[in-house]
């Protein structure tokens, strides 16, 4: 899809929720971090082709169990994850999955912007290079042009893309982070709080870019802001303590919360 | 207003100023002392080091006579004995065995090498008359860089009648000028007064003059020193033939190259540091192809892909603890294992290398992990978040970013295993050794240790090549660390 910049307002974009597949299958996940209990038999299933915001209070598991999905969290010493997590039906925490074919099906967009210290070019590549995706030079620079242009970033440095990643701006980072994950075609975004580290009108940028790739990926994104959740996701979760407490239509759950938990967050008594 | 700004016990605040002010004064005294040191020390080893970067030649009309060199074998060629012929017929009124031997005692016992060098060089200049520098030696030398004693030199101003009986010389007229152990040069000869009495002065020959003609003003002239014959290392008649040297123009004052270009010697103005500084060198590419590449896969699997458990974590420690063990340990430990238990030879590079490499290697280790650890979490995240493995992570990303900071205590080890001396000691790199060595497994000795080896000797000449061979190690160090400096710049990326 294109760049258009006579992108509708995102509350415009239709929400075709019925006509999703189901992507990945979570089932009594427990997370501990040594002793601690991080996650506490969390079950949700999360559909492809749309955008699924966790949202919560600071250290209520969201961004742990988000980290489970492509497995970042085997990084982390005394880090133990129980339950399964399956994804298009295969069971992740398989000992014959291998985690690095995982990671390629599973992007990962992290809280601050992290572009390597090398061109901009060599960003994007990289993750292409490294599976032997591109047969050729000429592929391997196709392929770079198109994640930049899906990133909605190709026309601000088609001029540089051998400078310096991090000689951007802040927002333009993030999207060379976003571009660099699209390369290897990755069926699952996870975004954890992309939009921290940015001012409003990057972090609007980021938002719009999320809704134009939004029909093409399984999108998760962490946040802490409840109006980008309410813009940018189709459905969203709430998590208190460990616990999923909430899991639904975004627009329903911003309007009418099930639980007494999500309202009191959403409305702000609390977190 | 004051109300705002006047807050609290004004006692009180102004307490805390000078208290602020009372510390930083502290720092900035310590940091003069400091630098004081630091310039003394450096201008005294300087300043001591200065002469032994001169040396000086007597130039010498010397005839290569070609019965007394073999055409087949230049080098074997009594090179000896034609400089001192060249130097005698300088002084034709120079007979007795003791006087030419105290001519010939003003040469360095090396005086003929550089002439043996070029004729081999240029073996068409045999038979021809050529110029040469003769090298003196360390005494002549000393005494004409003014460090032996300082010699004054009057013209004479008035007029002495000469005359002789037997042995002794009598000097009549006007003595004014003359005292005790002054030295007369007249007449082609030089006179020590022996006593000066009313009327008449006694005066002994040093070189007996060849008249005894009438001394009038400007024809002779006086040598008094600051340091008697009996407390200096050159004695009175080597002072006369050297001034007579000097007055004949042929004393020439060089930079001292052969100082960087020979080996060690006994004789001070022919040692030179060539046979350390490559002993060194060897020495270093041992320790470096051995704990550069051992000190950073051990950093690189300790930071990155061990486990953290128990044996880990003892193996930490150690590390830590074997940075602070003191050197000469390290050196008992070579001794032991390498030498006696390997057969391995001694005083060799080899060995010297291996202990050193020992040594560096927990100082390797430490910095690089430090710089792994330095390198935000965020990049390896961000490779592995694409699909890198964790050891592409690694060596793609993770380490070429630590590599400023690898290198630097890369270098600062170097430096350190330049300057050790105590661990060589051990193993045998103590030894005078004059050939410089070819490899590894050959006897050889390294700067530090030559360093220590000088300061030990009683020539004079040495206190001054000790110095010179100081600064010499400091100005290797000083570039190793401007290449540390420079390389870090060079490598540093911002993230």
């Amino acid at each position: 899809m294109d760049a258009s910049p006579q992108m509708p307002t995102l509350s415009k974009v239709p929400r075709i929720l019925n006509e999703r597949e189901t992507k990945i299958v979570a089932s009594d996940v427990n997370v501990y971090y040594g002793e601690k209990q991080a996650i506490k038999n969390l079950s949700i299933d999360i559909p492809d082709r749309a955008v699924s915001a966790f949202i919560g209070p600071s250290g209520c598991g969201k961004s742990t169990f988000l980290r489970t999905i492509n497995r970042m969290n085997d990084t982390i010493d005394g880090c133990r994850v129980t339950g399964d997590i399956l994804v298009d039906g295969k069971n992740i925490y398989d000992r014959d999955l291998d985690v690095v074919q995982l990671r390629a099906r599973v992007g990962m967009v992290f809280q601050k912007p992290n572009p390597f210290p090398k061109s901009i070019f060599e960003n994007v590549a990289y993750g292409p290079r490294i599976h032997g995706i591109a047969k050729s030079k000429a592929d391997l620079e196709e392929i770079v042009v198109n994640s930049l242009k899906k990133a909605s970033l190709f026309e601000e440095v088609k001029d540089r893309l051998d400078h310096s990643g991090t000689s951007l701006s802040g927002g333009q980072q993030q999207r060379l982070c976003i571009a660099r994950a699209i390369a290897v075609n990755p069926e699952i975004i996870l975004m954890d709080e992309p939009c921290s580290a940015l001012d409003p009108i990057a972090s609007a940028r980021i938002e719009e870019l999320i809704d134009e790739i939004r029909q093409n990926y399984c999108i998760i994104i962490v946040t802490h802001s409840m109006q980008q959740a309410a813009r940018v996701s189709q459905l969203t979760a709430f998590f208190h303590l460990g616990d999923l407490v909430e899991f639904g239509d975004t627009d329903e759950m911003f309007t009418t919360p099930k639980d007494k938990r999500t309202q009191d967050y959403i409305t702000g008594r609390f977190g | 207003m004051t109300d705002t700004f006047d807050k609290g016990n004004a006692a009180f605040i102004a307490k805390r100023y000078a208290s602020e002010r009372r510390f930083k004064a502290y720092g900035a005294v310590a940091l003069a002392v400091s630098v004081l040191f630091l310039v003394y020390l450096i201008v005294d080893i300087g300043i001591k080091a200065w002469p032994s970067f001169f040396e000086h030649r007597v130039v010498l009309e010397v005839n290569l006579d070609a019965s007394k060199i073999p055409a087949d074998e230049v080098l074997k060629g009594d090179f000896e004995g034609l400089v001192r012929g060249s130097l005698r017929s300088l002084f034709p009124r120079v007979t007795t065995r003791g006087d030419v031997r105290s001519l010939t005692s003003l040469l360095s016992a090396g005086a003929a090498d550089d002439l043996r060098q070029d004729t081999a060089a240029n073996p068409a200049s045999i038979g021809t008359t050529v110029r040469a520098g003769a090298l003196l030696g360390d005494d002549s030398d000393l005494y004409l860089k003014g460090m032996l004693t300082t010699t004054l030199r009057m013209p004479g101003t008035t007029n002495l009648q000469l005359a002789q009986s037997g042995e002794e010389f009598i000097l009549t007229g006007d003595l004014s000028q003359l005292a005790v152990g002054q030295i007369v040069r007249a007449n082609g000869g030089a006179l020590r007064i022996t006593g000066v009495e009313a009327g008449l002065a006694k005066a002994e020959a040093i070189l007996p003059p060849a008249t005894l003609n009438s001394l009038t003003p400007g024809t002779w002239d006086i040598l008094s020193f600051s340091r008697a014959e009996a407390d200096r290392r050159i004695d009175d008649r080597q002072v006369v033939l050297l001034e007579a040297l000097r007055d004949k123009g042929v004393i020439e004052k060089h930079f001292a190259w052969r100082f960087f270009t020979s080996g060690d010697s006994r004789e001070p103005e022919l040692a030179g540091l060539r046979g350390a500084i490559f002993g060194s060198l060897l020495t270093l590419i041992m320790t470096l192809s051995l704990s550069v590449p051992l000190g950073i896969a051990a950093a690189v699997y300790l930071e990155e892909f061990a486990a953290k458990n128990k044996w880990t974590e003892i193996i930490e420690v150690n590390i830590n603890n074997l940075a602070a063990v003191p050197s000469i340990i390290f050196g008992l430990l070579g001794l032991a294992v390498f030498i006696n238990f390997f057969g391995l030879p001694r005083s060799a590079p080899l060995v010297g290398g291996l202990v050193l490499a020992l040594l560096v290697l927990p100082t390797i280790i430490i910095a690089s992990r430090a710089a792994l650890k330095a390198v935000p979490p965020s990049i390896k995240e961000a490779a592995l978040g694409v699909g890198a493995s964790h050891q592409q992570a690694v060596f793609h990303h993770v380490l070429p970013l630590a590599v400023p900071g690898i290198l630097t205590g890369t270098i600062l080890g170097v430096a350190r295993a330049l300057g050790e001396t105590a661990p060589l000691l051990m193993i045998g790199m103590v030894a005078f050794i004059v050939d410089v060595p070819k490899g590894f497994t050959e006897a050889a000795t390294v700067l530090p240790v030559q360093i220590f080896l000088w300061s030990d000797l009683p020539e004079i000449a040495f206190q001054s090549r000790t110095a010179a061979a100081i600064i010499v190690l400091l100005v290797i160090l000083f570039g190793l660390n401007a290449a540390a400096i420079y390389m870090r710049k060079r490598f540093e990326r911002r993230w």
